[in-house]
């Protein structure tokens, strides 16, 4: 054993094969185990479209529902409420809807919705997580007095956002609420979970 | 490199560890087959641990949705089956392994002086892992866990004075139930694990203290060199850290054709009736526990009621585990190896090996009247081995030992 002259060279190179194949199964190995973490085929059941029906909601009126486990708001706009949206552009961050992320294209419009009389939002603040409070009365004192024309307020850290779901400037929140994919199956059948057909 | 290296080296003794432990413990070179078990019990030790985690986490411990959960993880999380197979062969490999790296033991007098808190340390072991195992078979939830867990639960109940009180005192209710398996999850996923980790650091510790043995039963610690170095000895890394890697390999080519192509080995890993979620109102025509207990099994059913209880058996169960406590003074012998024994030993130990393997056969098998005489046969030279190794280890000539390790 010890008359034979050690090859380091050869040694090296055996350690750091090993190593690299062990590495690589590791690797291998490790994905099964990483993968159970992502949702189960029974959570993504559960995560299926949900269809709402919104015949019986008046103007004014917000229905909260789960899709996916989170609350997605549907409301009526009257006329006023669709007109005073454009009012706010110069006090919104981005009134244009820019921000791609947050809203699938045909939302991408004035009122952040296909039909801008139904409003369907994802009830959850781009901050960090809270879902906020429902204040749509205009005016509300507590709220910035005259120039609050309706809206969303987060109790959990300020955030403000208007009943397009755009978010003010000078709040925590830093983007626009989500618009979830939708599309209308019937006059007042609503699919969430599913883009319309093109 | 080297400057990180002083500055743990400060604050913790890393290189000592290390080179106390592997790169300078020195280990026999004469290290055979059987010298893998040992490493491979580890490594099926984190194998159980890890899966058990991610089991742990799609597990519900509640008896009304552990069997609908176990075939949620079945079904529905990305690849849960494949975690079970893991965990529910490695339970079974566990015992291969461990059952293998004991008749190393008996083969070269490994518990002999001065490994006599290694053995103990790792009987010890050996029970736990077995009370980990059982409980683990409770958890599904199927008929075979409800009915195990109800009959080993019942061998308590049987303790004379005190049986039913320990008995409502296992149970926290009237009969096996929602109490039990709640119980048994935690004392299965933490309580058992724990004990487990910390004895395998006991029994390595005690280990590296005296020294491994090695087929010839000699001590290599005997026959230094001028630096203090066993001369039959050679560092544990990296000779044999790479050599138990060709182990590992092996180990894992074979464990995982069981998880893929037989998982269930045909009922003897996992039991058909456990596919069957518990009834509290039908027993299965057929029950056996799992065959790493079925040796002690059987000693329980062959040892008949006396004075109108079943205790005599649920004592003579539990002896056949702990008389292997004894082992080490009981042992009469000079040597320690196989390999220089006498005839008497040889032949003992062979009947030894034949009677756990037969009274593993008959714990799986239904009771009829051959089976139960043999099993009683069987029963009697079980413990014969241990009763009378006082006797025949000290009786026929050894052979005269090596000084130096044999090739």
């Amino acid at each position: 054993m010890s008359e034979q002259e050690i090859d380091l060279k050869k040694r090296r190179f055996l350690t750091s094969a090993t190593s690299v194949v062990g590495a690589i199964g590791v690797g291998f190995v490790s994905v099964p185990f990483l993968s159970s973490w992502m949702p189960s085929a029974r959570a993504k059941a559960a995560g299926a479209p949900i269809d709402v029906n919104i015949s019986k909601l008046d103007n004014g009126q917000l229905v909260r529902v789960l899709w996916r486990k989170k609350p997605v708001w549907i409301f009526k706009r009257d006329k006023k409420t669709i007109e005073n949206l454009i009012t706010l552009n110069s006090i919104l961050t981005d009134p244009n809807s820019n921000e791609i992320s947050q809203q699938p294209k045909y939302a991408k419009n004035p009122y952040r919705s296909i039909n801008p009389n139904v409003a369907v939002i994802i009830g959850i603040c781009t901050h960090l997580g809270c879902s906020p409070t429902y204040r749509p009365e205009i005016g509300a004192s507590d709220l910035g007095g005259k120039s609050w024309k309706g809206g969303f307020y987060c109790p959990c850290h300020g955030s403000k956002f208007d009943l397009a779901g755009r978010v003010y400037t000078d709040v925590p929140a830093p983007t626009n609420l989500v618009i979830p994919p939708y599309h209308f199956v019937a006059d007042s059948l609503i699919r969430i979970g599913i883009d319309p057909k093109a | 490199m080297n400057s990180n290296k002083n500055w743990i080296d400060q604050r913790f003794p890393l290189t000592k560890v290390w080179n106390e432990h592997l790169a300078e413990y020195y280990t026999p070179r004469n290290f055979n087959f059987w010298y893998f078990f040992g490493s491979l019990a580890m490594l099926v030790l984190v194998i159980q641990i890890v899966t058990g985690i991610f089991l742990t986490m799609h597990f519900k411990p509640d008896a009304i949705h552990a069997f609908a959960s176990v075939e949620y993880i079945m079904r529905d999380v990305n690849w849960g089956w494949l975690i079970r197979y893991l965990h529910s062969t490695g339970a079974s490999a566990f015992f291969v392994v461990i059952y293998l790296h004991i008749h190393r033991s008996l083969l070269y007098g490994s518990y002999k002086t001065p490994r006599e808190l290694i053995w103990i340390l790792g009987m010890v072991l050996y029970i736990a892992l077995m009370a980990e195992a059982f409980m683990g078979y409770v958890l599904p939830w199927g008929q075979m866990s409800y009915w195990g867990a109800q009959v080993i639960i019942s061998l308590f109940g049987s303790v004379p004075i005190f049986g039913p009180e320990i008995l409502t005192f296992i149970l926290g209710d009237y009969a096996v139930g929602d109490p039990v398996l709640n119980r048994f999850f935690s004392l299965h996923v933490i309580a058992l694990p724990l004990i487990l980790v910390i004895l395998v650091f006991l029994h390595i510790v005690a280990l590296h203290t005296v020294g491994s043995n090695n087929p010839d039963g000699i001590e290599i610690k005997k026959n230094k060199n001028k630096e203090g170095i066993p001369k039959d000895g050679v560092p544990f890394h990296p000779y044999y850290s790479v050599k138990d890697i060709v182990g590992v390999v092996v180990f894992l080519m074979i464990f995982s054709a069981v998880v893929f192509f037989a998982p269930a080995m045909n009922g003897y890993f996992l039991e058909s009736s456990n596919f069957i979620e518990a009834n509290p109102l039908q027993t299965p025509n057929h029950i056996a526990p799992l065959w790493y207990l079925t040796p002690f099994y059987s000693v329980l059913r062959a040892i008949p009621p006396m004075f109108g209880s079943q205790f005599p058996g649920v004592v003579g169960m539990f002896a056949s585990l702990l008389i292997l406590i004894a082992l080490p003074w009981l042992d009469r012998s000079k040597v320690k190896s196989i390999r220089y024994r006498s005839l008497p030993y040889k032949i003992a130990l062979g009947i030894f090996v034949i009677s756990f393997i037969v009274l593993g056969y008959l714990g799986m098998q239904p009771v009829t009247p051959i089976n139960a005489l043999l099993a009683r046969v069987f029963t009697f030279t079980y413990f014969g081995f241990f009763i009378l190794m006082p006797w025949f280890t000290s009786i026929g000539k050894t052979k005269s030992l090596p000084i130096r390790v044999t090739e």
